[in-house]
């Protein structure tokens, strides 16, 4: 089960994740990605606080978007992994071309510092 | 004694998978670090066999025993749908997935990045893949 929730704030996009993102749902987090990148919003925050399992599937959600964020000069960052999520972040190296901030104060910081 | 799990063949069953195995884990004290790796591992090939080997049918059977030994877990998947060899699957090279927007093609290698061993066989139409992790059993 993966719930996402949108929430716009005034200059950026809060997508609350939460839930697994295995092979069956993390369609639900693309669809939410890719509706945000079709409206054209410059800072997209996702919050994964409540994030418990991510499969490839979701990390390849992930990966999809590395190149459009970059080629957009898009920011969007991903904060709240847990220790373990984090880590499945880092086998491939994925931690390394991503955003990704501790919590929402660090997240929120780094969209300032732009 | 092996543990030993009958894994529905389809994929938004996965869960019901990865619970068992998260369980049987936790009771020989495996860390959460650790467990979540493992399963994520077991994760990738069972919805490979699922996706792939059995192109969306929900009735062929999977399944999966775990054997625990002196320094390390072994699991054995056994499936009777098209046979995918693992091991000497070339995998694709991260940075083109990631230039042609790929969504897919990170599953296998996350397995030979976790598993410390990984065997398949396969004869007639059954498929026998095993994944063995080194692991540290907490006290």
């Amino acid at each position: 089960m993966l719930t996402i929730d949108k929430q716009k704030e005034n200059h950026y996009l809060l997508i609350h994740v939460s839930g697994e993102a295995d092979a069956s749902s993390s369609i639900k987090l693309d669809n939410a990605i890719r509706d945000a990148m079709d409206e054209g919003v410059p800072q997209i925050l996702v919050d994964c606080t409540n994030l418990n399992y991510i499969s490839s599937a979701g990390l390849g959600v992930f990966m999809s978007y590395i190149e459009e964020i970059n080629q957009k000069s898009i920011s969007f960052i991903i904060f709240g992994l847990s220790e373990k999520v984090l880590k499945v972040f880092g086998i491939l190296g994925l931690d390394q071309l991503l955003t990704i901030k501790k919590d929402k104060e660090e997240a929120l910081n780094s969209l300032d510092a732009v | 004694m092996p543990y030993s799990f009958n894994i529905p063949s389809s994929k938004n069953q996965l869960r019901l998978m990865r619970k068992y195995v998260s369980e049987v884990l936790a009771d020989h004290h495996v860390s959460e670090i650790e467990t979540n790796m493992i399963v994520l591992a077991v994760d990738e090939v069972c919805a490979n066999i699922i996706i792939h080997g059995h192109a969306g049918k929900d009735i062929e059977k999977v399944s999966l025993s775990i054997d625990f030994q002196t320094e390390g877990v072994q699991f054995e998947i056994i499936d009777y749908g098209h046979a995918f060899d693992i091991v000497n699957y070339e995998e694709p090279i991260l940075g083109e997935l990631i230039r042609n927007k790929n969504k897919g093609g990170i599953g296998i290698m996350l397995v030979k990045k976790i598993m410390d061993n990984i065997e398949f066989k396969s004869s007639e139409n059954k498929n026998i893949l095993r994944l063995y992790k080194k692991v540290t059993f907490e006290d």
